[in-house]
């Protein structure tokens, strides 16, 4: 099957950037080097192309309670311009996937009363689960699949909010986190959310599909891969969809994976019951932070042992820490056997390393 | 965009290097090789002493996105290892047939050599 390529395939290509597969798309991985990438963002600016993102447009009289059935969160409060986490589970309460839910404001000329964003490769799946629903609970509002219409960019690092003030005369001191608003980014309308994936300032935009490459350009800072992109977000603990969660491989529910500050349970949602009984029941297993004392590389499938080798769980995420200098990784590990700061081994080749659980973010910001 | 790759030098297929001098065979891997890594954070080396055999993996070179088994080039005890690989890997970003080589064996049987690919062989795989 041809993979699906991003507005920008031809200036990638251009900028000798290595390509990977990614959710059935060829993305860049590395423009420079992830190390370069990774310190650019950690302490001026990076910008990355996320035209992978799903974009999921839903309008009409009932967008808000479609969308707020289908996600974790409660999304019905949420005025134009304000932006929520989520994820999207069934009904035993399971990751399907994790997502950012937009209200866009509306003097958007592009028009959307919600904006689902899933991961890359999820958008097809996820459109079709809000359209059953649709029909199921038979209310009025249209799902349409944008993914192909928008690109979607991430500018984030210290210095992000100097670099997007120079390319648009709107006041980004008005844009709160989690909030986001259209302006006009090299001449181009765009939404601009100050959200991310990095533990940076930074923001998000979206751009319309055949404007994507002016908005790219304008943005002239160290372009990053998805390389960087997977060291940064797992300095900060944050999941990696289909990696520390994935519905068929890894089922796991927001309780396992850390993330119950994205479930209400006051609000009605497709795994509400199953998560209110794992709510009062706790887990049993539990993503933890893994920090490698000795030298070496965790990586996703290794084994976590106790010290005296008990299999206790496997890796599912895993780098060298461009910052910190040593292995971190990210592993499900049972609650009643392993608790912050404990001695533990991965195995590496078959070499127990040694190597302490700990609470994430792995980096302070 | 090209890769350096020293005239004087054997190479397997596999993108190690070998240079001989006066019986010692010193190895690292070719500065193709560790642009395809990108950085490298982690080398696995054998210990002085340890015996190599010809095209069987000797170690490994992580770099952040990928690990890699290396092969040995010829055959060898080996007689000394890059310890400063250990707090400074990016050596074989750096200066991948310079500081960042590996490890040198004793060359037991110098007709190994002519196994390898020559300079001129190697530059027309990775080209």
């Amino acid at each position: 099957m041809a993979l699906r390529q991003p507005p920008l395939a031809a200036v990638h290509e251009e900028s000798d950037a290595s390509l990977t597969e990614f959710g059935g798309w060829e993305m860049p991985v590395e423009f420079e080097s992830i190390r370069r990438e990774h310190e650019a963002v950690r302490e001026t600016v990076g910008r990355f192309d996320v035209s992978h993102m799903g974009q999921i447009a839903v309008s009409g009289p009932d967008a808000g309670r479609l969308t707020n059935r289908l996600v974790t969160n409660d999304v019905s409060d949420l005025e134009p311009g304000d932006v929520n986490y989520a994820a999207i589970t069934d009904e035993d309460g399971i990751i399907l996937d994790d997502t950012i839910v937009y209200r866009p404001p509306t003097d958007w000329s592009v028009g959307a009363d919600y904006l689902v964003v899933p991961n890359a490769g999820h958008d097809v799946e996820m459109t079709d689960h809000w359209v059953e629903h649709r029909d199921e609970w038979d209310l009025d509002a249209a799902v349409e699949n944008r993914t192909e219409r928008h690109g979607m960019f991430a500018l984030q690092g210290p210095v992000a909010e100097d670099l997007l003030a120079d390319e648009t005369d709107a006041d980004l001191g008005q844009l709160a986190r989690f909030e986001t608003f259209v302006a006009p980014v090299a001449g181009v309308e765009t939404l601009v959310s100050r959200t991310g994936y990095t533990g940076e300032p930074g923001f998000e935009l979206v751009v319309p599909w055949e404007e994507a490459e002016p908005v790219w350009s304008a943005l002239d800072c160290q372009a990053c891969g998805l390389g960087a992109r997977d060291t940064l977000r797992l300095e900060m603990g944050f999941l990696l969809s289909g990696e520390d969660f994935d519905a068929e491989e890894n089922p796991r529910n927001p309780y396992e994976a850390g993330i119950e500050f994205a479930v209400d349970l006051d609000s009605e949602f497709v795994g509400r019951d199953a998560l209110e009984g794992v709510d009062v029941e706790g887990v049993d297993e539990k993503l933890h932070g893994i920090e490698l004392v000795d030298r070496g590389v965790p990586r996703a499938g290794y084994q976590v042992t106790t010290t005296d080798g008990d299999p206790l769980g496997r890796i599912t995420s895993g780098t060298m820490s461009p910052t910190l200098g040593y292995g971190i990784g990210l592993a499900y590990l049972p609650v009643d056997r392993v608790h912050p700061g404990d001695a533990i081994h991965v195995e590496v080749r078959g070499e127990p390393k040694k190597a302490r659980t700990t609470t994430t973010p792995f980096l302070d910001r | 965009m090209s890769f350096n790759v020293p005239q004087d030098l054997h190479f397997l297929d596999s993108h190690e290097w070998v240079q001989v001098d006066d019986g010692t065979a010193r190895i690292g891997i070719s500065d193709f090789a560790q642009d395809e890594l990108g950085d490298v954070v982690f080398v696995d080396l054998p210990s002085e002493g340890d015996e190599l055999a010809a095209e069987e993996d000797f170690g490994v070179v992580e770099s952040i996105k990928a690990v890699s088994d290396i092969y040995a080039p010829v055959s060898g005890t080996v007689t000394a290892v890059n310890d400063d690989l250990v707090d400074a890997p990016e050596l074989i970003n750096e200066a991948p047939y310079g500081d960042g080589w590996l490890i040198e064996v004793d060359l037991a049987d110098e007709s190994e050599l002519d196994d390898l690919l020559s300079a001129e062989s190697y530059e027309a795989q990775i080209a």
